[in-house]
């Protein structure tokens, strides 16, 4: 049994969270949430360098043709370093396109993807109630699209989005360049990414895949995002950690107490379901296993959980300095509620992981 | 990552996998109703001496103490397999998982040359003599009086908490020898054979109705010199190594106890006033709940073998095990229940719901054995996330003269 990440994927988080600890952080985040910038240009020249949006993409297609387990520290990395740079959202784009494309496809979005010279993202939603997989009112038409999507992540900075239109199967792909696409900056509880409002007015657009693939694209995102979560959880978790035994009160350092103590130990044994549970998704996505539908969703439930639960009693534990404008638990706290919006709810995933394991039921009965 | 066995270990599985075929037939299947105590002795007794016939006793020690010499992984693979059947287990896991690592740790070779093969045998059946009814959690406040007379130690006191203590033949007693001493540096462990003069054993009924522990009381026990395991005034040092040789932590959930398949099986017959449990939001969020948990710490078993496969130990995450199970256990029973109304109350025997109301009684004192959920969570801050321990006024006082603050 070899249940664990590869010895490359350990390098590489190693390496990268070296990186990102010189070169981002809360601090960084801060600039980025101080200013008007849509992302930090320079530790994003510095991430294509790295080579990491092409980690994913064939080396046929200029990438390195790395797998699932490196998307997935990286994710983590990314997630833990709050490193305002469109990494993820470009991924996604690239799984999309490695998921549906057809070869032309490939051939003209996955080099620039990999090099840096586009920047990808994922649009869905629509700015209301609905599901990842709710029908889309956008629909494609004659090879182009009308309508918006928002809130869409790193849609200021993005050149090419993989968004969701109307098919008879069910919610489908379309690959748009948003070259002239006209954009506005959506206001979020995330200030540290932005989110845009993307205005489609006949943009010219390819269906990208089936219905199908889009499901299963939003388990392979899932699995990534839950390591996002988890990596950001447990730098929240770190950060009160730290606090919790330097913090003095009654003659005591705070972490002595078991009411907070306990609080902490929480928030490691809810770390530790969601990362088994992430590990379970990364080996179903890479071994393209029918397990891909339950394990994506519980991680994506598990590692919600371990994120809500940090975040919030990160800013309980501080007391009132971490409810301050200048404390980094903000970060934390508004970041859950992007990752949240980025993909679809708990309780959606959480209905998802039932039907998987009825359908699973089903199969062996 | 993959879930497979190397080829090593598929052989050794395959062998164990033959092994009980040919010998654990008859108990394939539960039993139609539960085995009466001294039946399930005598079950035990008589799987216990086919096992250590075969080899597979002791299978990760050392080969000069009766073991096999083979690694955690070859243990494991054993327990899986064991576990897919119904073989009577238990009347040996604290004597073989506790007390006889620490027999031949810590005593002398001709008390180990006495003891140690015969437990192996499964011939004697050992206890471990810890808990007192001040001293659960805080277990160096133990009361129970050992005094030195010639070659011979003299003890009284009462023990609780002790698993098969009426079926055991002897036990290691951790006593206090020096009453002026500080709580950790005043305690000596013993063995003591259960049969002897001024030993009695008073079964504890469970407020889950059954009785699986024992009150043990001492009225001047008489233990040779030669019987005591380490040095006097170091039983606590002895008594942690005991407890580090509990069974290889990835225990879990309890064998065959119910998990979420077991709510969907109760769900999916349920009709409610809003249409099938099934398809009611709230009960597929704890059927995702449960399935998170349960999983979760299987997921979380995997990674500790993978650990063991490749020879090296386990990582600190073993330690969310029992406290998450527990909770687990208990809520979701507690939601099946409340699911089924009025036959969630109603006790019939052999039934589902039987099954889970036995869960929800039992998952009460899971919660509790071994390590309260607080205490764990107080390892797990302490030991794993490092962060300071509880004030302990207690500890550098000695123990004659310790007032509660």
């Amino acid at each position: 049994m070899n249940f664990d990440l590869s010895d490359d994927a350990k390098t590489l988080k190693e390496a990268a969270r070296k990186f990102l600890d010189a070169r981002a952080g809360p601090p960084v985040a801060r600039k980025v949430m101080d200013s008007s910038d849509t992302h930090d240009a320079a530790l994003w020249a510095e991430v294509v360098e790295q080579g990491w949006p092409a980690a994913r993409v064939p080396e046929a297609h200029g990438g390195l043709g790395l797998g699932t387990d490196e998307a997935c520290v990286l994710a983590e990395e990314i997630g833990r370093s709050l490193a305002p740079v469109p990494l993820l959202s470009t991924m996604g784009a690239i799984e999309a396109i490695l998921l549906a494309g057809t070869d032309a496809q490939k051939a003209n979005w996955l080099p620039k993807l990999a090099s840096g010279q586009a920047v990808g993202t994922i649009a869905w939603a629509e700015g209301d109630a609905k599901s990842p997989t709710a029908m889309p009112s956008l629909a494609l038409s004659g090879g182009t699209l009308s309508g918006a999507k928002s809130p869409v992540a790193d849609g200021l900075v993005a050149t090419v989005a993989i968004v969701t239109v109307a098919s008879a199967d069910g919610p489908a792909m379309a690959i748009v360049s948003l070259d002239g696409v006209s954009r506005e900056k959506v206001e979020t509880l995330d200030l540290v990414r932005p989110s845009a409002r993307l205005q489609f007015d006949n943009t010219p657009a390819e269906a990208l895949g089936t219905a199908t693939d889009w499901v299963k694209l939003t388990e392979q995102l899932a699995v990534l995002a839950a390591w996002e979560a988890l990596g950001t959880s447990d730098a929240a978790r770190d950060m009160t950690l730290a606090y919790a035994k330097d913090r003095v009160a009654f003659g005591q350092r705070i972490g002595r107490y078991q009411g907070v103590k306990h609080k902490l130990a929480d928030m490691y044994i809810l770390s530790e379901l969601a990362r088994a549970h992430a590990l379970h998704g990364c080996w179903a996505w890479s071994a393209g296993a029918a397990e891909l539908s339950p394990a994506a969703a519980a991680a994506r439930v598990a590692s919600l959980d371990a994120l809500k639960y940090t975040a919030e009693e990160s800013v309980q534990l501080h007391g009132g300095i971490g409810f301050t404008w200048e404390h980094d638990c903000q970060f934390y706290y508004r970041r859950n509620r992007q990752i949240v919006s980025a993909l679809g709810s708990r309780s959606y995933w959480a209905d998802r992981l039932v039907r998987a394991l009825e359908q699973r039921n089903r199969a062996a009965a | 990552m993959d879930f497979n066995d190397t080829p090593q270990e598929a052989d050794y599985r395959a062998q164990v996998k033959a092994w009980i075929a040919a010998n654990a037939g008859e108990y394939l299947n539960p039993p139609a109703k539960p085995w009466a105590l001294d039946d399930f002795v005598a079950r035990s007794k008589a799987w216990q001496a086919k096992k250590h016939a075969a080899g597979y006793v002791g299978i990760t020690w050392p080969k000069a103490v009766g073991g096999q010499g083979l690694s955690p992984m070859h243990q494991i693979i054993f327990n899986q397999e064991e576990s897919r059947t119904h073989v009577p287990t238990g009347l040996y896991s604290i004597g073989l998982g506790m007390c006889i690592p620490t027999v031949f740790t810590h005593g002398s070779p001709e008390v180990a040359a006495r003891y140690v093969p015969r437990a192996l045998k499964g011939e004697e059946v050992w206890c471990q003599l810890f808990s007192e009814p001040v001293a659960g959690s805080d277990l160096a406040s133990i009361r129970t009086r050992a005094v030195r007379d010639g070659d011979e130690w003299v003890i009284n006191g009462q023990k609780v908490w002790t698993s098969f203590a009426h079926k055991s033949d002897f036990g290691i007693v951790v006593c206090r020898t020096d009453f002026d001493a500080p709580k950790h540096k005043g305690l000596t462990m013993f063995i003591v054979d259960m049969h002897a003069p001024g030993m009695e054993v008073r079964g504890i009924k469970q407020m889950s109705g059954g009785s699986d522990f024992n009150e043990v009381f001492f009225t001047d026990v008489r233990v040779k010199d030669t019987h005591r395991l380490g040095d006097v005034g170091e039983g606590w040092k002895v008594a942690l190594t005991t407890l580090m040789h509990e069974r290889l932590a990835v225990g879990g959930k309890p064998r065959h106890a119910p998990g979420y398949q077991t709510l969907m099986t109760v769900a999916a017959g349920i009709e409610t006033d809003s249409g099938p449990a099934m398809e009611r939001a709230d009960v597929r969020q704890r059927i995702a709940d449960t399935y998170i948990a349960d999983e979760g710490i299987k997921l979380t078993q995997m990674r500790a073998l993978s650990a063991l496969s490749r020879g090296a130990m386990p990582g600190p995450e073993q330690s969310i095990s029992k406290v998450v199970v527990a909770k687990t256990m208990q809520d979701m029973a507690s939601f099946a229940l409340d699911l089924s109304e009025a036959s969630g109350f109603a006790v019939e025997p052999g039934s589902d719901l039987e099954k889970l109301q036995g869960s929800y009684m039992w998952s009460a004192g899971l919660r509790i054995a071994g390590g309260t959920d607080e205490i764990l969570r107080n390892i797990i801050a302490e030991r794993v996330l490092g962060l300071p321990g509880d004030l302990r006024p207690d500890k550098d006082t000695p123990f004659s003269q310790l007032k509660p603050l």
